[in-house]
């Protein structure tokens, strides 16, 4: 009878997240491996299967490189800046103010900082976009090129020359990121204890050396966390880039990245079977970066 | 140790450099923002003027523009309805799933498990048109229903390996002592389990508000044939497509501002919460 009611409670219990989980996630994925075998174009009724030649095309397709390429600089340089860039923040926040008296202290103002360095986070990505647009107008006008007219440099394309769209589009994504990385790592060396900090500092350590002994070594978990969120976050990039780049990566592709090919594939061009397989080709991208991610950081901890 | 002084001073150059440093990273996040919100009291032509200029007015129509005509309103109200029902829902399918798996043990719910978290390594760009045709032939394409249901759908996977994390972590100790006490299954989860694990719900609870509000492609694809039932993000973009035919740059930024503002109070307050929630979270 008890077991009864156990089987009943579990079962009860995941009803619903398992059919919603298994409708709306599971078979549209499950769909997409078996439209990539095929050219299907959205609307007809005849499915024609193809075998592999989607695949085939696909390593022949200079927008597709195109696209991946771009991925991968942005899976590579986002974490890295903005991690940097966070952790710097928050170790000038927390343990900025110097070694007196109690140990060391927070700077002046840090929960002043905090607020300001978290806000981008909370604001939508698309907003974000449009707000950039302004922001990167190329003309002297924009707001960039406002503030460089004012050192008398010359304007800059920063959206409009390909050498140097993807990283202005990088650039947001860094602004709007940095922030909560500096209360994670913020909250990772407040963990840390404070007698670790004064023993080191009574021994004559100075910051430099504090943050790279004992700072560091000390947060590489948060770390980790922190890089695996951002290559997450990198893939999420489709919104940004399309409302600051434009549906085909402007310009000339060179902001494009695989999820705005994938979307216009399927939308804009009706081919959802080739789409399909670029799909299948990010998935296994994806995994491989997991793959990678938690064997080169030793995160095997997937287990229940 | 409390008044023991090392060697150094309180603020020697490094402090210093600290203070510029952390002013320059405020400056960056200020500034773009406060452009922003001046904009919209400015004229067209002020706009194109020099980008450091106050406005010389303080012009308030672009505000009534961007509310009426533009319907920032409405998406703001269609956001607030969708997130609030998404994540509501995610939260209590999440937790639910999140517990059992977590606590029972069952044939094949190591399985289950991992079904769920599969998920997280899927690109939602694979599903993107399959999605589209399971919703339609549900009939829910177009529709706020829909669009939560999705939601929540793909926000299972990251809550229940979040939230099977978190629940693994409590004592067993004291379910045990629930259960001898007499306390149905449902009892233990609502009363004990769920008041034990509130700052990791909090912390999820935060983090899907976040990417729910955040939403962008799934509304795009979901939504596209019924503009009155956008969400803020899809209106936002539509607004900055139209502000370049009808050149109507305040009216760009009055909408942006109106969409940032409510944000930002909502922000302010619980911000001691959203952040402790999320690093918090992280953390776990």
């Amino acid at each position: 009878m008890e077991r009864l009611r156990t089987y009943g409670f579990v079962a009860g219990f995941l009803a619903v997240p398992l059919t919603l989980y298994t409708v709306f996630v599971i078979s549209p994925y499950a769909q997409a491996f078996q439209l990539s075998l095929t050219n299907w174009n959205g609307y007809s009724s005849i499915v024609q299967y193809v075998g592999l030649d989607n695949f085939g095309r696909l390593l022949t397709d200079e927008v597709f490189w195109r696209a991946l390429r771009n991925h991968g600089l942005l899976l590579l340089v986002l974490p890295l800046v903005t991690i940097v860039i966070a952790l710097f923040l928050a170790f000038l926040l927390n343990l900025g103010g110097g070694t007196r008296g109690d140990g060391m202290r927070g700077v002046w103002g840090s929960a002043f900082y905090r607020v300001v360095f978290f806000f981008p986070q909370v604001l939508a990505v698309a907003v974000v976009g449009v707000l950039f647009q302004a922001v990167y107008r190329p003309d002297e006008d924009g707001v960039v090129n406002g503030v460089l007219a004012r050192f008398g440099l010359e304007p800059v394309g920063w959206l409009i020359e390909p050498d140097l769209a993807l990283w202005s589009i990088i650039a947001v994504m860094v602004w709007q990121g940095v922030g909560f990385y500096v209360v994670l790592f913020s909250a990772g060396m407040a963990a840390i204890p404070k007698d670790y900090f004064e023993a080191a500092a009574l021994d004559g350590a100075g910051r430099v050396r504090l943050f790279f002994s004992i700072t560091l070594p000390l947060l590489r978990d948060t770390v980790r966390v922190g890089w695996i969120y951002l290559g997450i976050a990198a893939f999420d990039g489709f919104a940004l880039v399309q409302v600051l780049a434009g549906d085909k990566g402007e310009p000339d592709r060179a902001t494009t990245i695989l999820p705005i090919t994938i979307y216009n594939t399927a939308f804009s061009y009706q081919k959802v079977g080739y789409a399909s397989a670029m799909g299948v080709a990010l998935f296994f991208l994806t995994v491989t970066f997991a793959v990678l991610t938690l064997r080169t950081t030793g995160r095997e901890r997937v287990e229940p | 140790m409390g008044t023991r002084k090392t060697d150094r001073p309180p603020l020697g150059v490094l402090g210093g450099l600290s203070h510029v440093a952390l002013a320059v990273w405020a400056l960056l996040i200020v500034a773009p923002l406060l452009w922003t919100f001046l904009a919209s009291f400015k004229s067209n032509t002020e706009i194109f003027g020099d980008p450091l200029r106050l406005p010389g007015a303080l012009r308030l129509d672009a505000w009534g523009r961007a509310w009426d005509t533009a319907h920032i309103g409405l998406y703001m109200l269609n956001t607030v309805v969708v997130v609030v029902l998404g994540t509501a829902g995610t939260m209590v399918f999440g937790s639910m799933a999140a517990y059992v798996l977590a606590r029972y043990r069952f044939a094949g719910s190591r399985l289950l498990y991992y079904y769920f978290v599969a998920g997280l390594a899927f690109p939602v760009f694979l599903a993107l048109g399959p999605l589209f045709f399971v919703v339609k032939q549900v009939g829910l394409l177009n529709s706020h229903v829909g669009l939560v249901l999705v939601y929540i759908a793909y926000s299972l996977p990251f809550t229940v390996f979040f939230l099977a994390a978190f629940f693994r972590t409590l004592p067993e100790a004291v379910a045990e002592a629930a259960r001898i006490d007499g306390a149905s299954h449902t009892r233990t989860f609502l009363q004990i389990m769920v008041p034990m694990a509130r700052p990791g719900l909090i912390s999820i609870t935060i983090f899907n508000v976040l990417g729910q509000w955040n939403q962008y492609l799934l509304p795009l694809v979901l939504l596209a044939g019924a503009p009155d039932k956008w969400v803020l993000t899809q209106g936002i973009a539509r607004i900055s497509t139209l502000a370049g035919y009808e050149a109507d740059w305040p009216g760009l930024f009055a909408a942006l501002s109106i969409t940032i503002l409510p944000v930002m109070i909502v922000y302010i307050v619980f911000q001691r919460q959203i952040q402790s929630g999320l690093g918090a979270g992280a953390l776990k």
